[in-house]
């Protein structure tokens, strides 16, 4: 079987294999790079934003399914990325588009992926899979382009190692500690974006990166902030020392048990960050929420298949206004097991009634689990990091008391 | 929040008939409204003229008045009814222009009603001009550059300062009427001073031409505590320059980035906001420069749409029903998404399939209309289909249409051969670049040519500006369509490969298609295809693409792994739709096939609907019990049976759409429930209807049947001219002509043939000035009772759907009355009419004729079932499912003691050019209903609600042909005594001034100014009366005719219409002004 790409050149189709962990076997076609990959499959109703999602830290350690099923129409350019490069261990589709069209467009999805060293694959029934994955959970999964034996792949998918336990945020976060918009790589928006300075003065934000999301920063830098990226493995002492003016808890990939140092990070920030004058905000972001909530005593949890896309509706409970967000999780902090005198529940998911954020009742500390940045996906959620640059201007002053964090 | 309880009534607009542009989505949005309404307990109350809807039911809204939709019909409903708010947002232009009249009159003020859904802010900064502008230009939004004129000087200023080609658009007008490109200074002119007249206010908006770019749209909600959510989003695939509601249309949109695509739903939410929709919906429609993205918006409706039908026919998301419990006061997070049946409505859908829409026009029934599109609205009705790619969803949307298609070419309809591709002459390929460039019904299949014939993609791209995506993907289907052919039988010695027929299901080919590519037969391939387990399976649409479980999805097929759609075990039946709107079949069809299943439900038989309209009731996610979104052939039809296994199918509603498919489906083992397939055809087919008539000793036209011109000028010459051609088996009398002599008859054979290929040709008598009668009656085999005897108002020879008709009738005696029901008798008995039955007779001198039996639904049944107040088609159903009419209690005919008047409306303005005059083929795309105490008062409103301006006073033209001059003379008289003036061309006024009538004479066109035009266009003649002179029009006549309709100028073409005219028109002096009552009260009388 042949086909033509862009460039008018015929290509040669290769059969590729999807195989879960239950013995469900999918046929397909190659399409990105050849070889064998594992990971734990997830499926994402996003409709677009294939680019955004491919290079999302958070999807270290997971195949990616699409729900839509026309995917790569618009191709690839080099600044809808999320991160330096894509994550995802897979990448599941019912097509591929084989032109691409659109003004922005520098390469195509398959030559991107190859090019990344993604093994992708089309022709999939994936509504079928994401059912199957809806009504049996979220499971390991191999796909492969080499071996075509069922009984195999199903073996090789269940020998594999799964999320829980495993910490994938060293494998995604930065090695050494930089400033948004300065290094030599950054495209010209993002140093333009990071020059902006708010009329209040500048906010210095540590990030603690546990596979950020570079939407993060740009957002952070739209709100007149400077974003330190330091690497997960800071510790508070380190960031202490830099004179945050806030610190930001970046979302990242797998189970956030998996991360304990990070999580005792977050614990002396928390307490040693705060004097009788001075406490320091903290803003945590999807794993940084449930690290956030483990810092705080909670639990957490795997959910059965997870939220990934961009059309969950989470309502505020302090004002009763409802934000459609962009969500990517597996995992979940117990709405339980948080203590409420402490702990306030802000957010929660209006679909399944779990939690979407917490705050401290006393100090300058939030989360979300939900993705305010967005992209891909709609920017309901985006005022919060306008919140965050207000509680970084009243630097804790009793700020908290009594008062919300929400949109005024 | 919880929904208001200061307002307890609310008065629902709807839109009144179906016209291009508003067609029978306002039923859908209507219905729905009532049906939230009245769950959220409102006392709710309708008003529409369009008799044809399921929202005039009597027992959708609380109480109903049908009464024409003014200002004046409807202050009059206000008074009586006392509503607390009007909700003007679901019922399409026309209620929001009518909401805002009432508004400017003071009307809502002074008896204290609030319009809920849009405030009257909200729609003046949508829909005035001057107002949208600055409000976008505070939320610094882009709009192209324009200006407002509101005088001809100002207009030719603006344009010629932002440089042509321009586009105008006249202030609220819907679908885009009266809109369109100027290329040049004469025609800027011309066209400013036609919108100029056109728009109610009278103000042209004169814009930047963005032709060319991407239209992209999106559908919003808002709720009032500014909770804002995006439905879909949808790309035109045919760019700026093309009515979105003329274009193909995809959701959602293929060729935005997220980035851009979060930067569009950015933009909306401003807007929403900007225009203050505050509890409802709105479509924004963007332009986009496909070079850089820029982005421009062209225009926002603060209401109901047909986009908001389509997107919500597309989602699943029933925009209709939370539209209106946002406009009663709840938000998104308190109204429960139905589909889903566990989710709340405040999420966006998601979808995981293509969705294509496709239109349907009839260029072939205005035969002088300029094939083109523009930015003015001509198509008639619509088609959408599903696919898990564009190409399926693209080819299964061709075959929607019901144009003969059946898929993007390779079907044996191709008006350009593969040969003549290959070598593509100059010639050739300049037709194709032209009709390329040119946007057109058929550019879908010229991007077919042009490929075929070597052009690139790139080539394509730069004469029609339409996406390179979706023309790969055609390009896709064209390979496919060269690796099929590689295997015909005569070819190839070894067959087509599974792998590759399954190849060509998943890109949407039809049996039919692979029939033709193999060179063998839609029967065989499907047998080749069963044994090769290659059958389609179906996915539902669910809002969410699949992450969660849905209660009340739809499903549409596929080629993929895994059916979805899992049949119950009990028992079910089949409701065919009708598929797309068009003339001759519309929303009369989609009521009778909603009603079935109604009925079934009242049965406890499961209904499952097929149907490919998204304007449609009968497609809402609630109609039936389970829903196939699906294109209504027989292979599309039998993958279905074959996964449900129903009892048998209902086929005598949706029109001819699902008659013409039922023979193959019962030699495909479906049972037809009802009247027999066979009794059909003894009703259909000449020769053995005939026989039928003979047999009954009853009356017809001499008549013959013909299958050459040979052959039918013998049997004309036989009968004597005039006489009627008409092909068998069509609707809305396609190609159906009275034809003079035997050059006339030439002509009309060759299209008539056309139209009906296999068909033998009918030939009647045509009885002049005859009186022609439909009826419409219900029958279980044994019993038959009468529904309702209609009179035409136009004489015989005017198409019975673009005919006035009075209820009960109005001139004719008992005892004819009588003839006609005992022929029904006897026509239900013999050919055992097991439901509806529609006789057309004609009465000259006091003998009945028979002229045809179709033994299914009519168009008139639901204008009956309002008129007598019994939903014929539910008690159809029944009877076809084995009920006697004693058992249903429906044994004697209903006698009414008021009168109902149906009157059709035409889409003439949208043809330019193009003759008003009536005839044998049917022109009108929908009806209004009158209904009153006396026949002057119910004609006068049927005339008001179909926009007919009847005046009190002013100046009559009239010109009658010779053989009308005698009648004309009383008409005349009454006028004068009415306290009219008569201007008449020099013929009648000589006729009218001997009889002592004073009448003005006025110069012919050619002889001198001020002739009639110039009265017209100075809007100093109030009404016409004009009766086409013989068989050839004459240019004079068509132009007078043409202006009457494009300055709104009441036009009557009938001695018949012009005595009921002057009825009405006395009826409406009398009485001052106009009486309003409500059908639950008029039905309570019978």
């Amino acid at each position: 079987m042949s086909c033509v790409n862009n460039s008018g050149q015929a290509m040669l189709k290769t059969k590729a294999k999807v195989a879960l962990e239950d013995g469900r076997v999918f046929e397909g076609i190659s399409f990105g790079a050849a070889g064998e990959t594992y990971g734990e499959v997830v499926f994402n109703t996003s409709m677009t934003g294939y680019q955004e999602i491919l290079t999302d830290p958070s999807y270290k350690g997971q195949i990616v399914t699409m729900t839509y099923p026309l995917i790569g129409n618009y191709g690839v350019n080099s600044e809808d990325v999320e991160s330096r490069k894509p994550f995802a261990e897979g990448f599941i589709v019912k097509e591929c588009s084989r032109i691409v069209s659109n003004w922005r467009s520098e390469k195509s999805l398959g030559d991107y992926l190859q090019e990344n060293d993604i093994i992708g694959i089309e022709g999939i029934d994936t509504r079928a899979l994401t059912r199957h994955i809806r009504l049996q959970g979220t499971m390991k999964a191999v796909i492969s382009t080499e071996d075509m034996d069922d009984k195999n792949l199903v073996g090789k998918a269940r020998a594999s190692v799964g999320l829980i336990g495993r910490d994938l945020v060293k494998d995604v976060a930065c090695e050494e500690t930089y400033v948004w918009g300065t290094g030599k790589s950054d495209t010209r928006n993002q140093k333009r974006d990071a020059g902006r300075r708010c009329k209040a003065g500048r906010c210095k934000v540590v990030v603690i990166d546990c596979g950020v999301k570079y939407n993060i920063l740009r957002e952070l830098a739209n709100h007149g902030c400077r974003a330190v990226v330091v690497p997960a493995k800071t510790g508070a002492e380190q960031i202490l020392k830099m004179k945050p003016d806030g610190v930001l808890l970046s979302n990242g990939p797998g189970d956030p048990a998996a991360v304990p140092y990070v999580v005792e990070t977050i614990k002396h920030l928390i307490y040693q960050g705060s004097s009788i004058n001075y406490r320091l905000p903290i803003m945590g972001i999807c794993l940084g929420h449930q690290m956030l909530g483990l810092a705080l005593g909670g639990k957490t949890y795997k959910l059965k298949f997870g939220h990934h896309g961009g059309n969950h509706p989470v309502k505020d409970l302090k004002t009763g206004k409802v934000a459609i967000t962009v969500q990517n999780h597996g995992f979940c902090v117990d709405i339980d097991s948080l203590s409420k005198n402490d702990i306030e529940i802000t957010h929660i998911n209006l679909n399944d009634n779990t939690l979407e954020g917490i705050r401290h009742r006393k100090l300058p500390v939030f989360s979300v689990q939900f993705h305010p940045e967005a992209s891909p996906g709609p920017r309901d959620a985006r005022y919060l990091f306008g919140e965050f640059v207000n509680l970084m201007r009243t630097k804790g002053q009793r700020c908290l008391n009594g008062q919300t964090f929400t949109k005024s | 929040m919880p929904k208001r309880e200061d307002i307890k009534r609310i008065l629902m607009i709807g839109s009144g008939p179906i016209v291009i542009g508003q067609a029978c989505e306002f039923d859908y949005s209507g219905s729905q409204a009532c049906k939230a309404l009245r769950e959220e307990g409102y006392f709710t109350i309708l008003v529409n003229s369009n008799p044809a809807t399921i929202m005039t039911d009597p027992n959708m809204a609380d109480t109903t008045y049908v009464e024409p939709l003014t200002v004046e019909a409807v202050t009059e409903i206000i008074k009586k009814e006392k509503p607390d708010a009007i909700l003007p947002t679901l019922g399409g232009q026309t209620g929001l222009n009518l909401a805002y009249f009432l508004m400017k009159e003071g009307i809502l003020k002074k008896y204290g009603v609030e319009s809920i859904g849009a405030s009257v802010e909200a729609i003046s900064r949508a829909e005035d001009r001057e107002l949208f502008k600055k409000a976008m230009r505070e939320i610094d939004v882009d709009t192209p550059r324009s200006g407002i004129a509101t005088d001809l000087k100002e207009g030719m200023r603006i344009g010629l300062e932002i440089g042509l080609p321009l586009i105008l658009r006249p202030a609220y007008c819907m679908g885009g009427s009266g809109s369109s490109t100027v290329y040049n200074k004469e025609e800027l002119e011309e066209f400013l001073t036609k919108g100029l007249e056109m728009s109610p206010v009278h103000q042209v908006l004169v814009e930047q031409s963005v032709l060319g770019w991407k239209e992209i749209e999106f559908e919003v909600m808002r709720d009032r505590v500014d909770n804002v959510i995006m439905i879909t989003s949808m790309e035109n695939v045919d760019p700026m320059g093309v009515h979105t509601g003329d274009s193909i249309v995809v959701a959602p949109s293929q060729s935005v980035s997220a980035r851009e695509y979060a930067k569009f739903v950015t933009l909306s939410r401003k807007i929403i906001r900007k225009i203050g929709v505050e509890g409802g919906g709105a479509n924004i429609q963007f332009g986009q420069n496909p070079d850089d993205g820029h982005i421009v918006i062209i225009e926002v409706n603060p209401r109901l749409s047909r986009s908001s039908a389509l997107a919500s026919k597309a989602t699943g998301f029933p925009i209709a029903r939370v539209a209106t419990k946002l406009a009663v006061g709840l938000t998104l997070p308190e109204v429960l998404n139905e589909i889903t049946g566990r989710t709340m409505s405040f999420f966006e859908p998601t979808i995981d399939y293509c969705v294509f829409k496709i239109c349907r026009f009839t260029f072939e029934k205005f035969p002088r209309a300029e094939k083109v599109l523009n930015t003015s609205m001509k198509a008639v009705g619509e088609a959408m289909s599903i696919g898990r790619n564009f190409r399926e969803a693209l080819q299964k949307g061709v075959r929607s249409t019901e144009t003969g298609r059946f898929g993007l070419g390779s079907d044996g309809r191709d008006t350009i051969t593969d040969e003549a591709l290959e070598s593509a002459p100059d010639d050739l390929m300049e037709e194709i670049k032209r009709n390329l460039r040119i946007p057109n019904d058929e550019r879908l299949f010229y991007i077919r040519y042009g490929l075929k014939a070597g052009l690139t993609i790139d080539e394509i791209h730069e004469l029609s500006k339409i996406d390179r995506w979706f023309i790969d993907n055609i390009r896709q289907i064209v390979e496919l369509e060269k690796e099929i052919k590689e295997f015909r039988i005569n070819k190839s010695q070894t067959a087509i490969p599974p792998e590759l027929l399954r190849r060509a299901k998943m890109n949407g080919f039809s049996d039919r298609q692979l029939a033709y590519l193999l060179d063998s037969t839609e029967g065989k391939v499907r047998s080749m295809r069963k044994e090769s387990n290659i059958e389609a399976v179906y996915k539902s649409v669910d809002t969410c693409g699949g992450e969660f479980k849905a209660d009340k999805p739809y499903y549409y097929s596929t080629y993929e792994t895994k059916n979805e759609s899992e049949p119950s075990s009990s028992k079910k039946v089949l409701i065919l739709g009708g598929g797309p709107n068009r003339i001759g079949q519309g929303i009369e069809f989609d009521y009778c096939c909603c009603h079935a299943s109604f009925a079934l439900k009242e049965e406890g038989v499961e209904s499952i609907m097929v149907n490919c309209n998204p304007e449609t009731v009968s497609t809402d996610y609630d109609t039936s019990d389970k829903l196939y979104f699906e294109p209504l052939t027989v292979e599309d039809v039998l993958n279905i049976v074959d996964i449900e296994h129903p009892i048998g199918a209902i086929v005598q509603f949706g029109g001819q759409t699902p008659l013409n498919i039922s023979a193959q489906l019962a030699k495909a083992g479906l049972k037809i429930l009802g009247t027999s397939p066979d009794s059909i055809d003894r009703a259909e087919n000449r020769k053995r209807f005939q026989q039928t008539i003979r047999k009954l000793k009853l009356i017809q036209p001499d008549n013959g049947t013909a299958t050459s011109f040979e052959g039918a000028r013998k049997v004309a010459n036989n009968i004597g001219y005039p006489v009627v051609v008409r092909p068998s088996y069509v609707l809305g009398g396609r190609a159906m002509e009275i034809v003079y002599d035997d050059e006339d008859l030439a002509g009309f054979m060759k299209k008539a043939v056309e139209a009906s290929p296999e068909r033998p040709i009918l030939i009647d008598k045509f009885l002049e000035d005859a009186i022609e009668v439909d009826v419409d009656a219900i029958a279980d085999g044994e019993r038959c009772v009468v529904g309702g005897i209609m009179e035409h108002i136009e004489e015989a020879g005017i198409h019975s759907g673009d005919s006035a008709m009075v209820l009960p009738p109005h001139t004719l005696g008992e005892d004819t009355i009588d003839v006609i029901r005992q022929n029904t008798y006897s026509l239900a008995k013999e050919l055992n009419v097991k439901g509806l039955l529609n006789i057309q007779y004609a009465v000259k001198n006091n003998v009945v004729y028979v002229l045809e039996v179709n033994p299914r639904a009519s168009r008139t049944i639901p204008f009956i079932g309002k008129a007598i107040g019994i939903p014929l088609a539910n008690l159809a159903t029944k009877i076809m499912l084995g009920k006697t009419l004693e058992e249903l209690g429906f044994t004697k005919e209903k006698k009414i003691n008021h009168v109902a008047v149906k009157e059709s409306v035409f889409p003439f303005i949208r043809f330019p050019g193009v003759d008003v005059v009536l005839g044998p083929e049917m022109k009108s795309t929908g009806e209004v209903m009158g209904i009153d105490s006396t026949f002057g008062a119910a004609y006068a409103k049927s005339q008001i609600a179909a926009g007919q301006k009847l005046p009190k006073k002013g100046t009559v033209f009239i010109s009658v042909k010779n053989q009308d001059k005698r009648a004309i003379i009383l008409i005349a008289k009454k006028l004068v005594d009415l306290g009219f003036k008569i201007v008449a061309t020099s013929g009648t006024a000589g006729v009218l001034n001997k009889n002592g009538i004073k009448a003005k004479v006025l110069p012919k066109l050619h002889e001198g100014r001020p002739n009639i035009i110039d009265l017209v266009k100075d809007g100093r003649v109030e009404l016409m009366i004009n009766t086409p002179a013989g068989k050839a029009t004459k240019e004079d006549e068509t132009k007078i005719r043409s202006n009457a309709i494009l300055y709104g100028v009441p036009l009557i073409t009938t001695i018949a219409g012009a005595e009921a005219t002057v009825n009405g028109i006395e009826d409406l002096i009398k009485r001052k002004k106009i009486s309003v009552k409500s059908l639950q009260k008029y039905h309570a009388q019978v």
